[in-house]
């Protein structure tokens, strides 16, 4: 099973790793990844600028199409019983989840890998743009050459 | 074809999307953002430099020198940023 959404409102991850558990009673490993808003921007709190709110841009359509790829390439890397991706866009503020990611699997290593594998992927492939709200205005986010880098160490 | 923007480049545009019918000689990525860059200023802007751009054809990344035979959807977006 694959459970891929992508949804404006927020969405409460503990309630959503629960129904996942419970819907995969027999995988003995389940593994989950939770992205939240960062409240500043930088290499550190105390040296970065304080951001207030953030909006998330995305590719209706594709930003479906990519994830739903992404894990089937996990699938034939792992044995996985499920996958959960849910990844939000529109307005958010820090400490909201942005994105969860779970994989249930009989044994742990596999889900590990995987919920990294998936988060390293969507970090470079799947279309969203974040652009961070702070006292100077609001600028658009740049990527990181350290997201490249650890998505290419996946590759075979 | 329909061509979307996203991100700064759609700000840079000033558009969202837009429909279009390139002549037969725009045949890759690259050819159609110099065709756009050559219609408009706000274009040619968005497009300078085309390192910053990555492009999606029918809803597939795909590099600029691969070509666009029958597509039916273009983006145009910056590198990406979600999770």
């Amino acid at each position: 099973m694959t459970t891929i959404r992508v949804q404006q409102h927020a969405f409460d991850p503990g309630a959503e790793i629960n129904s996942f558990c419970a819907r995969n009673p027999t995988s003995g490993g389940v593994a989950t990844f939770i992205g939240q808003m960062r409240d500043f921007r930088g290499p550190t709190r105390a040296e970065g600028e304080t951001v207030a709110a953030m909006t998330l841009e995305y590719y209706p359509g594709m930003a479906e199409r990519q994830l739903d790829d992404l894990v089937k390439q996990a699938r034939e890397r792992w044995p996985l019983d499920d996958v959960l991706i849910v990844h939000r866009h529109g307005p958010l503020v820090p400490g909201d989840a942005i994105v969860l990611v779970a994989a249930a699997t009989a044994h742990r290593s596999e889900a590990f890998a995987a919920c990294e594998f998936l988060m390293d992927w969507l970090k470079t492939q799947a279309p969203f743009w974040k652009k961070e709200a702070t006292s100077d205005g609001a600028t658009w986010v740049e990527a990181q050459a350290s997201d490249d880098a650890r998505a290419a160490k996946w590759k075979k | 074809m329909t061509v979307l923007y996203f991100a700064w480049v759609k700000e840079k545009v000033g558009l969202s999307e837009e429909t279009v019918s390139p002549p037969a000689e725009v045949s890759t990525i690259s050819d159609l953002m110099d065709w756009l860059s050559s219609r408009s200023t706000r274009h040619a802007a968005a497009f300078s430099d085309r390192q910053l751009i990555k492009a999606a054809v029918d809803q597939t990344h795909m590099p600029h020198a691969s070509t666009l035979d029958g597509a039916k959807e273009v983006a145009f977006f910056p590198p990406v940023t979600g999770g």
